[in-house]
């Protein structure tokens, strides 16, 4: 996979004498869906925050689209084409939904050091935050504030902003977490519809989710991947079925 | 409607509060109100980083003092005929607000950069202390600086010369105030609705998300407390021509507090609120301490009733009042979120 969107060799990173990370190496392909699974504490949300840049590696190297990315901080990678939502839907709860959308799209329109013109009233930054609002399904809620929406909207509220700096690659980190059935479900579709459009790396814990979207999938045990194949392949993995989803079945 | 009201007035209240003052006999009226709007414009100042920035300075008077002091000096060595400096360019001192207003203004924010530079890279209670340590160290630098008096502080021979304004004049002095206090209104009105100033708000919700969005959010924070040490600064040459007298107590720990205060009664995040704060904590001071020394006694609940029922202050009660629609669309009000 010599075209990988995103490139990771060897990514390393301990707390202490836990190794929460161990030579991590993985590849994206522009547009794939790559999910990763692992058990709770397995380091899935470590290695994310690793790719996003909130955590350094110890050693190892992250390339995205060519680029060495390993140093660089969280909001140069954003800059670059990194899209991502949280575990816990990390929005701007004292602004207006449509508020929340704009300023991600005007993070990717130039600085931001403007005085003097109304951003509310500039149509280069509230179209196309309509736009995304109205592709997650949130139009009808713009002028509501962030932190009266219910859960789920707040999640889809969350794939908006990511969405709306056009991003090459999304880290989702557990996007239906907390989540009920129909949301789940409405959130599946979603990113169902974004296949294709934009990479994503999916950490989740939902099967069904997992299933339903991957074209890959990373397993993550203790630090280290174990398996990294077609949903069929990793289904039929020995390995995985003793070190993952037997354990899942006794939880 | 009760927001326009009440602007409207205090429009009216500040352009003929002079002249009332003066036909009524009591002229010292424009002194206390001058010194509101004084303090008014530091709050205004603060609410900038601490309102819309979340970031919770306790060093503000630093700047204030700071700027202060930078008109005094000035004047003190243009009345002793020494220059301010020497090495590595003569500078020789001055008494003229064109010159002497804006240095406090720029010495204010440059001294606003070293400081935020340093302190913004902390988050919390780490950066409320480090703001403090910082004014505490320039409290105990000019108490120490005995050239201009030390702990007893340093006093103007007149106020700054403005051409054809005579600054000595109340009247003048408290018209010039106003409109400065009204120009940075209108220019902060602007600024927190522009790109800067949404920029600044989703960084007081939330910085990681501002961050993985692709801001560089040190950068907005450091601006936006380097504009308000200035307009501190600005808040500081004003208040030396005011008292025409500057000492220590200027920075004090208690004047720091003092502008948190009126920026939290009068609405934190609200255009209008710190000024509305200014007027209500020092008119409540002013007739209260005619009946006894204890006003904080009132003043205290006060401030405990509008942290816990009214979270964005008395400005944002007045906002609440005049967006209030017939509809129940309650979770749709703007205000605290329910965490």
């Amino acid at each position: 996979m010599s075209t990988a969107l995103l490139d990771i060799a060897g990514l390393t990173k301990a707390y202490g004498a836990v190794i929460a990370c161990d030579h991590v190496s993985l590849t994206i392909a522009p547009g794939e869906v790559h999910a990763l699974i692992g058990p709770n504490g397995a380091g899935k949300t470590t290695l994310i925050a690793q790719i996003a840049g909130e955590r350094l590696p110890d050693s190892g190297r992250i390339v995205l689209d060519g680029h060495d990315i390993t140093r660089l901080p969280v909001h140069a990678r954003a800059r670059r084409g990194l899209g991502r939502s949280f575990q816990v839907a990390s929005i701007f709860p004292r602004l207006s939904v449509l508020d929340n959308v704009a300023l991600a799209v005007q993070a990717h329109a130039g600085h931001s050091f403007g005085f003097w013109r109304p951003a509310r009233r500039d149509e280069a930054l509230r179209g196309p935050a309509r736009a995304t609002l109205a592709r997650v399904g949130l139009a009808a809620r713009a002028e509501a504030l962030a932190a009266a929406l219910a859960h789920g909207e707040q999640r889809q509220l969350e794939l908006a902003m990511a969405l709306a700096g056009a991003p090459r690659l999304l880290l989702l980190d557990e996007p239906t977490a907390g989540m009920g059935p129909t949301d789940t479900a409405r959130m599946i579709a979603l990113l169902n519809e974004l296949k294709g459009d934009v990479a994503i790396l999916l950490v989740e814990h939902d099967m069904d989710a997992v299933f339903a979207l991957a074209d890959r999938i990373s397993v993550m045990v203790y630090g280290r991947l174990i398996a990294t194949g077609t949903p069929a392949a990793v289904r039929a993995d020995p390995e995985v079925r003793r070190a993952y989803l037997g354990e899942d079945e006794v939880a | 409607m009760a927001r326009r009201a009440i602007l409207a007035t205090a429009a009216v209240v500040g352009l003929i509060l002079p002249l009332a003052a003066t036909a009524s006999g009591q002229e010292y009226l424009i002194g206390v109100a001058t010194r509101i709007l004084i303090l008014a414009l530091a709050g205004l100042s603060l609410n900038l980083i601490l309102g819309y920035g979340g970031m919770v300075s306790f060093g503000h008077a630093a700047f204030f003092g700071v700027g202060a002091y930078a008109v005094a000096i000035l004047a003190y060595h243009d009345t002793m005929g020494e220059p301010v400096l020497t090495w590595p360019i003569e500078l020789a001192g001055t008494q003229s607000a064109f010159v002497a207003w804006p240095a406090a203004m720029l010495i204010s924010a440059l001294f606003a950069l070293v400081v935020g530079a340093i302190s913004l890279r902390t988050g919390g209670l780490y950066f409320i202390m480090i703001t403090l340590a910082f004014a505490q160290m320039l409290f105990f630098f000019f108490v120490g600086l005995e050239t201009y008096g030390g702990d007893d502080g340093l006093s103007l021979w007149a106020r700054s010369s403005a051409g054809p304004l005579d600054l000595g004049d109340p009247a003048t002095f408290y018209y010039l105030t106003l409109g400065l206090v009204a120009l940075v209104l209108g220019f902060k009105a602007r600024l927190v609705a522009a790109r800067f100033g949404l920029a600044l708000q989703g960084i007081r919700d939330n910085e990681q998300r501002m961050r993985a969005l692709g801001f560089a959010t040190l950068r907005y924070k450091l601006a936006a407390f380097v504009l308000a040490g200035a307009v501190a600064g600005l808040a500081g040459a004003l208040m030396a021509n005011h008292s025409e007298f500057v000492s220590p107590a200027l920075l004090s720990w208690q004047r720091s507090g003092e502008m948190l205060v009126i920026v939290i009664l009068g609405g934190m995040g609200t255009v209008y609120g710190p000024v509305a704060g200014a007027i209500v904590f020092f008119t409540l001071e002013e007739l209260l301490s005619q009946w006894t020394t204890h006003w904080m006694i009132v003043l205290g609940p006060l401030l405990v009733l509008v942290v816990l029922y009214a979270k964005r202050g008395l400005w944002g009660l007045v906002e609440d009042a005049s967006r209030a629609r017939p509809l129940p669309g309650k979770e749709e009000r703007r205000g605290e979120p329910a965490s």
